[in-house]
C-alpha cells in the first residue's frame, strides 16, 4: 500500500518520466483552454443587453447581438448582425449578415442574408441578394434582390442580350 | 449472476403511434423557412403563373407588389425569376384587423388610403385571392386602385374561388406558395374572415376596369386564374392632337 505511492513519485535521480507530467498537468487543469476558447468567443462576437438603449451610430468590426434598443443607424460591413427577440432597432442597418428575431423599423441592407425568423418583424425596405422570411414573421415594405445573373438582362437592347437572358434563367 | 436483457424504452405519444425514446431523441425541429402547417400540401397545376412571369421578363428590373401574406420562398423565387423589386402589403392582416375589432364598415374608407403610392408604379400585382375576402363595396376599392397602380402594359395575377363557400368550412386564408413556374402548393391557416360568395365573371371584369382579361382559366382545383393587362399608352401623336 504505502509502495504504491513511492511508486508514484518520482524517483530522486531521474528525471526521465517528464513526458506524463504536461499530459496529466492539462487534465487536470483544463479551465485556461476553456476560458482561451471563451475570451475568443467574446472577442469576436459583442451583446447588447436588453437594459442598454443606444441613440445615435453604431458601427463596428466583429458580430454584435442586440437584445436592447437602438435608434440611429448600424454599420457592421463584413459581420454579422444579430437583432434577439427582444431587440427593438429603429435604425438603417448595413451589415454581411441580418438575422432578425425581434423588430427593425428601417431599411435592412446586407451583402449576404437577410433572415427573418419565426416571431421576428422588420418594417421597411430589405436590400439583400438572399433572403428568408420565416412563417409566423412579420414583414412590411420592400425586397430587393439585386441579382448580379439578372444585370445582363436588364439591358436587353445591349449588344447580345438572348444568351445572357437563357443562362439567367 | 445472470443480468436481465436489457429492454428498449418506448414511449407511447398517440395511440397506436408509438416512438422509441432513442428516435425521439434524433427528432429535429423544422427548417425555420417557410416550413409550416400545410408545407406537406400536394402542388397544383397552374397556368397564369407562367404567363405573368413571362409578360415581366422583358422589363428591365420590374417592380411587383404582393398582396398576399408573406411567403418567403415566394420573393426569392420572383427575386431570382425577374430580379425584381417586390413590395409587401399583406391585406389580409388588414381585414383580421378590422373584424377582429368589429369594424369591418370601415374597410372601404380604409382601402381608399391603404396604397398611398403614386400612379402606375407597379409592373406586375400579385392580388392572389385577396378579393374573395372583401364584400361588394371593399372589393371595388381595392380593384381600382390596383388598376391605378399598375404601370401601362403591367401584369396582374388574381384568383377566385369558383365554388360557393360552405357553412361548415372552416375560415381560413390561402397561402399560395410557388413551387416553380407551372405549380403553386395552397397552404391554409386560420383567418377572421370566412371567403365570401364566389364572383362572377362579369363582377371580376368590371371591377377591376381599365384592365382586361388576358388569360382565364378554371382549375380542376376550382380556382380561376385571372390575368390581367393594362393598356399601353397611346402614343404620343394621338395624344398631342393637331397642331
Amino acid at each position: 500500500m504505502w509502495k504504491r505511492d513511492e511508486a508514484v513519485k518520482p524517483a530522486a535521480g531521474t528525471p526521465a518520466p517528464v513526458p506524463p507530467a504536461p499530459v496529466s498537468q492539462a487534465a487536470a487543469t483544463p479551465v485556461p483552454a476553456a476560458v482561451e476558447t471563451r475570451q475568443t468567443m467574446s472577442r469576436d462576437m459583442v451583446n447588447i443587453g436588453k437594459s442598454v438603449v443606444i441613440k445615435g451610430e453604431l458601427a463596428g468590426s466583429e458580430d454584435l447581438t442586440i437584445e436592447g434598443h437602438v435608434e440611429g443607424k448600424i454599420e457592421l460591413k463584413d459581420h454579422v448582425l444579430t437583432i434577439g427577440p427582444n431587440g427593438k432597432i429603429k435604425a438603417q442597418v448595413f451589415a454581411k449578415a441580418v438575422i432578425v428575431l425581434g423588430e427593425v423599423t428601417g431599411n435592412v441592407a446586407a451583402t449576404e442574408k437577410v433572415d427573418i425568423k419565426d416571431g421576428g418583424s422588420v418594417d421597411g425596405d430589405i436590400i439583400s441578394p438572399r433572403v428568408a422570411i420565416a412563417e409566423g414573421a412579420h414583414f412590411r415594405g420592400s425586397v430587393d434582390m439585386q441579382r448580379k445573373a439578372v444585370a445582363p438582362s436588364t439591358q436587353p437592347q445591349a449588344a447580345k442580350p438572348a444568351p445572357a437572358v437563357a443562362a439567367a434563367h | 449472476m445472470r443480468m436481465s436483457r436489457a429492454v428498449p424504452l418506448r414511449l407511447t405519444l398517440r395511440p397506436r403511434v408509438t416512438v422509441a425514446l432513442s428516435d425521439l431523441f434524433s427528432l429535429r425541429r423544422r427548417p425555420e423557412t417557410d416550413e409550416g402547417a400545410g408545407s406537406d400540401a400536394p402542388p397544383h397545376p397552374s397556368k397564369a403563373l407562367a404567363k405573368f412571369l413571362a409578360s415581366l421578363q422583358s422589363r428591365p428590373q420590374p417592380v411587383l407588389l404582393d398582396l398576399g401574406p408573406v411567403v418567403g420562398s415566394n420573393l426569392t423565387f420572383f427575386g431570382e425569376e425577374l430580379g425584381c423589386k417586390i413590395f409587401v402589403e399583406n391585406v389580409f392582416k388588414d381585414i383580421d384587423r378590422h373584424v377582429l375589432e368589429s369594424k369591418l364598415e370601415e374597410l372601404p374608407a380604409f382601402f381608399e388610403q391603404r396604397f398611398p403610392q403614386a400612379d402606375a408604379t407597379f409592373d406586375g400585382i400579385l392580388c392572389w385571392d385577396a378579393l374573395d375576402y372583401l364584400d361588394k363595396k371593399t372589393g371595388p376599392v381595392v380593384a381600382r386602385h390596383l388598376a391605378r397602380l399598375l404601370k401601362p402594359e403591367g401584369a396582374l395575377l388574381a384568383l377566385f374561388n369558383a365554388s360557393e363557400p360552405r357553412e361548415t368550412d372552416a375560415a381560413t386564408y390561402t397561402r399560395f406558395v410557388v413551387v416553380d413556374r407551372a405549380n403553386l402548393q395552397y397552404r391554409h391557416y386560420p383567418a377572421a374572415k370566412r371567403r365570401g360568395r364566389a364572383l362572377q365573371n362579369r363582377d371580376i371584369q368590371r371591377m377591376f376596369e381599365p384592365l382586361r382579361i388576358v388569360e382565364q382559366f378554371l382549375l380542376k382545383t376550382n380556382v380561376r386564374e385571372v390575368l390581367f393587362r393594362k393598356a399601353a399608352l397611346p402614343p404620343v401623336s394621338s395624344i398631342s392632337g393637331p397642331t
